[in-house]
């Protein structure tokens, strides 16, 4: 499937901003199963300075700087992505989870220490008695991982409510699993953060979901939104994603952005600015499949 | 001299330190298992014999009291009033042989290149990761690993510039790493303290002893961050990059700031443009080339480096992707911090150096290991768990003794999260003479010695700060737990070249110029500064004018030209709103009729006079403004001289010490204001007579004035409406608080009048207490200030429309006025001042001061 993705994001200042330097993450990845044909990126005001690099992560960095005073900024990414159908993993055939912890116990084989460095605390998630104890429904003794790890993102989905107004950007892990409700961001932290409390190593993935608008209706332009899933390490088969929010496994619907530890990672846009008092964003998402 | 020993000093000698008992148990530094001195120590001991118990006893003071007038202090978190402790030093150097020295100095500069080494990787190819020389949790699982630092490049690899390293000896007499310093070795400065302090108190021993001078070592951290200035530059400017006066090294830091020269600077005054680092200074943007950080890793950045506050400079880590600052040390380098890795030294030094490393670390397991985790759980009893990372959270230190409930915790907590424990050996610490009371007491003593990368290596700092435990029995030592500290002197075995940094005597002498490139946010200090202590002398002025009339023996009934006075105090806030009615009451009804709720007694009116002098929490009261006084000396002392720093200190202590209660009679206060008035005209004469006249002696002259001429303006807005302000008792208050009391004497053979003191006060521009002396020098200061800035019209014209108020007046019309003064002209000149004048001080403000705050901006909320 192949989609055109236009990512904007709006900021409207209370008052000028003498200066201002940001960093976004809104190029999609190549993957092996994700092409991206082309990228661009329009900031308005011309920033003065724009260097774009790979992060420790891999992902597709652009960090810029404004120089000229301002007061409304404007970030567009558009891209082209195709996505190949990925069929659904063996799961019954995965290695039994006990084995995946040993593996990333002492001493880690220097062959996995990719996967290894998400098996530890990261910046937003720390992992807890309790989360193991919340992941241990599923994980049965011998249980084969990916069962196991499709039996937490069927629980995350059926046991948390979407709710967009329970949760902000900063509200802890503990009190999304206190209220049961929350939003896609929080439920891929906490799916990270359970398996992490097992010690299995998980990541955040960031990017987009195609949306389809209600049966004969018209799909609603820029009506979409940035997307967040996890994705578990799982020998023989590598990285495999999930998506709690909507308890299936991304298939040809999902276009990935960026991964790392958690969403401090990968935040699509961050910035410090100089002066501009209270601020308005406004984000818009489109993701139009052409073919 | 080493044989000139007579029998009399040697007995002299050992009488100081006859009471001296070692403990057997321990390393003494001074004598052997068998009692007997310790050959280097030898000189030193006759060196101090021959000065004598009394003479040495008096140094001892002298040296207290040059600790406290140097203002070495140490700030501890949490302590908010009396924040800064003075820097605690123990007189008794702490001598180290030279031929033992060489084994430690060539043993940490393996360390250090080792250390350095394995940044590069980390940082880097992470080769010895993937090899298996590291472990890959003991980077991965560390918040101290700074993701977006990887891939830095620091000029010639100098990952770790600066390095300190914790040592301890053993009871086999051996030294021992007990931890190793990579991030920010903080105490240079306060050895160096320690160096002049000690110096200067045994004159005759430091020079016996052949003492190895340290300010080499400070020379060549001069050079090493000159040479490592990213572009050719002429003259790189380096800057010490502090988090601020609340810091608990923050002396240490302006010291060392002061002492190498380098400018010292906080978050807010730097700004990253077009990939380069700038100096926000009052004559515009100047390029830094390096910055000497005293600013913890995650702070560095708050756009890459995850951080809610913002302390540092947004987009340093791009820039120095770019290679356009030399950061020393690099952020990120407190990874090497961590004591979990003192476990794998050893190996990495076959390694990586291909030696054996030659300073053991103290014993060391990270229970990220699963051995390791087995051992120490298996000993957890003999062992000293703390966490492996997260050092500046490591306030839960696990003590021994724990109870059966805390063990258990600790089992759980460690089988949980093995890689996040590290347990080490219980370090017995060697133990030195230290003055206890006028006794010298063995006490265990620990030693941290500074290394600078130099083109070649790294140079160690001949010296280091000893620290002393405050009891015989503490293992740990540490200035925020409460120890002492020491001078250290390695001895030479040749004469020392004589050497220093500081030009004779300049320590207690004054500022650098500093022309043009004062920074924007300490010219606001500055200003405040001078309004503050402007702000001290009037209400000082005003106080003692009140209380010279205040004569509580009239039974209650203060004379009606102390209401101008009273009202000013209130208008100031310096004395409650009640007081005004109690007064109008009491002039209403005479004394002892019909007391009601609002009535004052004398004695009450005494009270709150004393309070506005002494109440330390009451804004406005005069002990409160010399707390902000000396807050703001606080914040420029780095570009200030000692001496402005102690006689801010010395007008607090003034206040501090004379508590109100000693004071039962108003006339007594009198006492404790002339001093203050004389300590804030000491401390006015340095500000004005030693610093040079740059910027910032401008900015403190402009506080002066505009605080002066608004605290004129409201007295006399207070005076004038008087029904007695013709009263000569009330135009002789006016000239005192004008302090123009003499000059009128020497212009009028008469009583005060009402137009000759207006005249004076306002319009006379050769008295320098004059209205229009204060808008002159406003005036003139603006003339030479940077003017690239808009509003600066904004402020000519303020003052352009007070001078022309100020011509066109004649107090003169005063004369024919009686009982409506206020309602003239001068009246309303006084008026418009005081709205005006704020205005200026405003337009100032976002002129010269504007630091727009900086803040994060989100944008990524993923539904």
């Amino acid at each position: 499937m192949t989609y055109h993705l236009i990512h904007r994001t709006i900021y409207e200042y209370a008052s000028p901003v003498t200066v201002s330097h940001h960093a976004a993450r809104v190029q999609p990845r190549e993957l092996p199963y994700q092409q991206v044909d082309r990228f661009s990126l329009r900031v308005d005001p011309l920033p003065s300075v724009s260097q774009p690099r790979i992060d420790f992560f891999g992902n597709h960095v652009c960090g810029f700087s404004i120089q000229a005073i301002h007061q409304r900024l404007e970030i567009t990414a558009t891209s082209r992505v195709r996505v190949a159908a990925t069929p659904p993993p063996a799961s019954a055939l995965s290695p039994d989870w006990e084995s995946v912890v040993a593996l990333f116990s002492d001493p880690v084989s220097p062959a996995v220490v990719e996967p290894y460095q998400f098996v530890f605390d990261s910046p937003l998630l720390r992992r807890s008695p309790e989360l193991a104890d919340y992941a241990r429904q599923s994980f049965v003794p011998a249980s084969p991982l990916l069962l196991a790890v499709t039996d937490l993102n069927k629980r995350l989905f059926s046991d948390f409510k979407f709710d967009p107004v329970a949760t902000t950007v900063a509200t802890p892990l503990e009190e999304v699993l206190e209220k049961r409700r929350g939003v896609c961001q929080d439920f891929a932290h906490l799916a990270v953060a359970s398996l992490r409390s097992l010690g299995l190593p998980a990541r955040y993935v960031s990017g987009y979901l195609r949306t389809h608008p209600p049966a004969g209706q018209p799909r609603l332009v820029g009506a979409d939104a940035s997307h967040a899933w996890f994705s578990v390490f799982c020998p023989g088969f590598g990285w495999v994603d999930f998506d709690p929010t909507n308890n299936l496994l991304p298939a040809e619907e999902h276009l990935t952005v960026a991964f790392g530890r958690d969403f401090s990672d990968v935040s699509p846009v961050s910035g410090v600015i100089t002066g501009g008092g209270a601020h308005a964003v406004n984000v818009s998402v489109d993701v139009e499949p052409l073919s | 001299m080493d044989c000139a020993v007579t029998k009399n000093e040697s007995k002299t000698s050992a009488a100081l330190l006859d009471d001296y008992q070692r403990t057997a148990s321990q390393f003494d530094e001074c004598h052997t298992e068998t009692g007997a001195l310790r050959p280097h120590y030898a000189r030193f001991v006759n060196s101090l014999a021959q000065v004598g118990p009394s003479e040495l006893s008096r140094r001892w003071d002298n040296a207290r009291r040059l600790v406290q007038e140097q203002g070495i202090t140490y700030n501890v978190y949490g302590d908010v009033r009396g924040m800064e402790r003075p820097w605690e030093l123990d007189p008794m150097p702490f001598l180290i042989a030279a031929d033992e020295w060489w084994t430690i100095e060539a043993g940490l500069i393996q360390r250090a290149t080792l250390i350095n080494r394995v940044l590069a990787d980390c940082y880097g190819p992470q080769e010895l990761i993937r090899s298996g020389w590291l472990p890959p949790g003991l980077v991965f699982a560390q918040p101290e690993f700074q993701r977006p630092c990887h891939g830095l490049k620091p000029k010639q690899g100098k990952f770790l510039v600066f390095y300190a390293a914790d040592m301890a000896r053993s009871p086999d007499g051996r030294w021992w790493v007990t931890s190793d310093r990579t991030q920010i070795p903080t105490g240079a400065g306060y050895a160096l303290a320690n160096r002049l302090v000690t110096s200067r108190i045994l004159p005759e021993a430091f020079r016996d002893c052949q003492v190895q001078r340290v300010a080499g070592f400070f020379q060549e951290v001069q050079k090493t961050l000159a040479q490592l200035a990213p572009l050719p530059s002429e003259n790189p400017r380096v800057v010490l990059l502090t988090p601020g006066p609340y810091n608990e090294t923050y002396f240490e830091q302006a010291y060392l700031a002061r002492y190498l020269g380098y400018q010292m600077v906080e978050g807010q005054d730097l700004t990253v443009r077009d990939d380069r680092v700038f100096l926000k200074t009052l004559a515009g943007l100047e390029p830094v080339d390096v910055i000497l950080r005293r600013l913890d890793d995650e702070f560095c950045d708050p756009l890459e480096l995850r951080n809610d506050s913002i302390l540092g400079v947004p987009g340093l880590v791009e820039v120095a992707r770019a290679g356009n600052i030399f950061i020393a040390n690099l952020p990120g380098s407190s990874l090497l911090q961590s004591p979990a890795f003192m476990a794998f030294l050893p190996g990495l030094c076959r390694h990586v150096l291909g030696e054996e490393l030659q300073i053991p670390s103290a014993a060391t397991w990270w229970c990220g290991q699963k051995s390791a985790e087995d051992y120490v759980l298996e000993n957890l009893d003999g062992l000293y768990v703390k966490p492996a990372f997260n050092q500046r959270l490591m306030s839960k230190v696990v003590e021994k003794d724990l109870s059966r409930a805390e063990r258990a915790a600790l089992v759980r907590r460690i089988k949980f999260q093995p890689h996040q424990f590290v347990a080490q050996e219980w370090v017995k610490l060697s133990t030195a003479p230290a003055l206890d009371g006028n006794r010298f007491m063995p006490r265990p003593v620990t030693l941290r010695v500074y290394l600078v990368a130099t083109e070649n290596g790294y140079a160690v700092m001949p010296g280091g700060l000893s620290r002393v435990a405050p009891r015989a029995d503490t293992s740990l030592v540490s200035m925020q737990r409460g120890g002492s500290s020491k001078d250290t002197w390695v001895l030479s075995d040749e004469p020392v070249e004589v050497f220093t940094l500081l030009s004779a005597g300049s320590q207690s002498v004054e500022l650098r110029r500093v022309g043009n490139n004062l920074p924007s946010r300490l010219a606001d200090n500055f200003f405040w500064l001078g309004r503050y202590v402007e702000r001290a002398d009037a209400a000082a002025r005003l106080l003692r004018s009140t209380l010279r009339r205040f004569t509580p023996e009239r039974g209650g009934s203060p004379l009606p030209h102390l209401a101008p006075l009273l009202e000013t105090l209130e208008a100031q806030g310096q004395m409650a709103h009640s007081l005004r009615s109690s007064l109008s009451q009491s002039q209403s009804q005479g004394a002892g009729q019909r007391p009601s709720m609002s009535w004052k007694t004398p004695e009450a009116l005494e009270a709150e006079l004393l309070a506005a002098i002494f109440a330390p929490d009451q804004d406005g009261s005069l002990r409160h403004s010399i707390g902000h006084l000396q807050r703001l000396a606080m914040f420029v002392r780095d570009r200030t001289s000692n001496d402005l720093w102690r006689a801010a200190n010395q007008l607090d202590d003034l206040l501090t010490d004379a508590l109100p209660e000693k004071f039962l009679l108003a006339a007594d206060a009198l006492g404790v204001l002339n001093q203050t008035l004389l300590g804030l005209a000491s401390f006015n004469g340095l500000a004005r007579e030693n610093m040079t006249r740059a910027q910032g002696w401008r900015f403190i002259d402009m506080g002066v004035r505009l605080e002066r001429a608004f605290g004129l303006c409201r007295f006399l807005n207070c005076a004038l409406p008087s029904p007695e302000a013709d009263n000569p008792s009330l135009l002789e208050a006016v000239l005192e608080v004008a302090d123009s009391t003499l000059t009128y004497r020497s212009r009028y053979n008469l009583l005060p009048n009402i137009a000759a003191v207006y005249d004076l006060v306002l319009l006379d521009e050769k008295n320098p207490r004059s209205l229009i002396f204060q808008i002159r020098q406003l005036e003139k200061h603006f003339q030479r200030l940077p003017q690239e800035h808009l509003s600066v019209t904004l402020q000519q014209k303020i003052l352009r429309d007070c001078s022309s108020r100020l011509n066109l007046l004649e107090p003169r019309e005063l004369l024919e006025r009686h009982q409506a003064w206020a309602s003239g002209d001068t009246g309303r000149v006084i008026a418009d001042m005081l709205r005006d004048l704020p205005r200026l001080s405003d337009a100032l403000a976002v002129s010269y001061f504007a630091h727009s705050e900086i803040s994060r901006t989100g944008g990524g909320y993923q539904p």
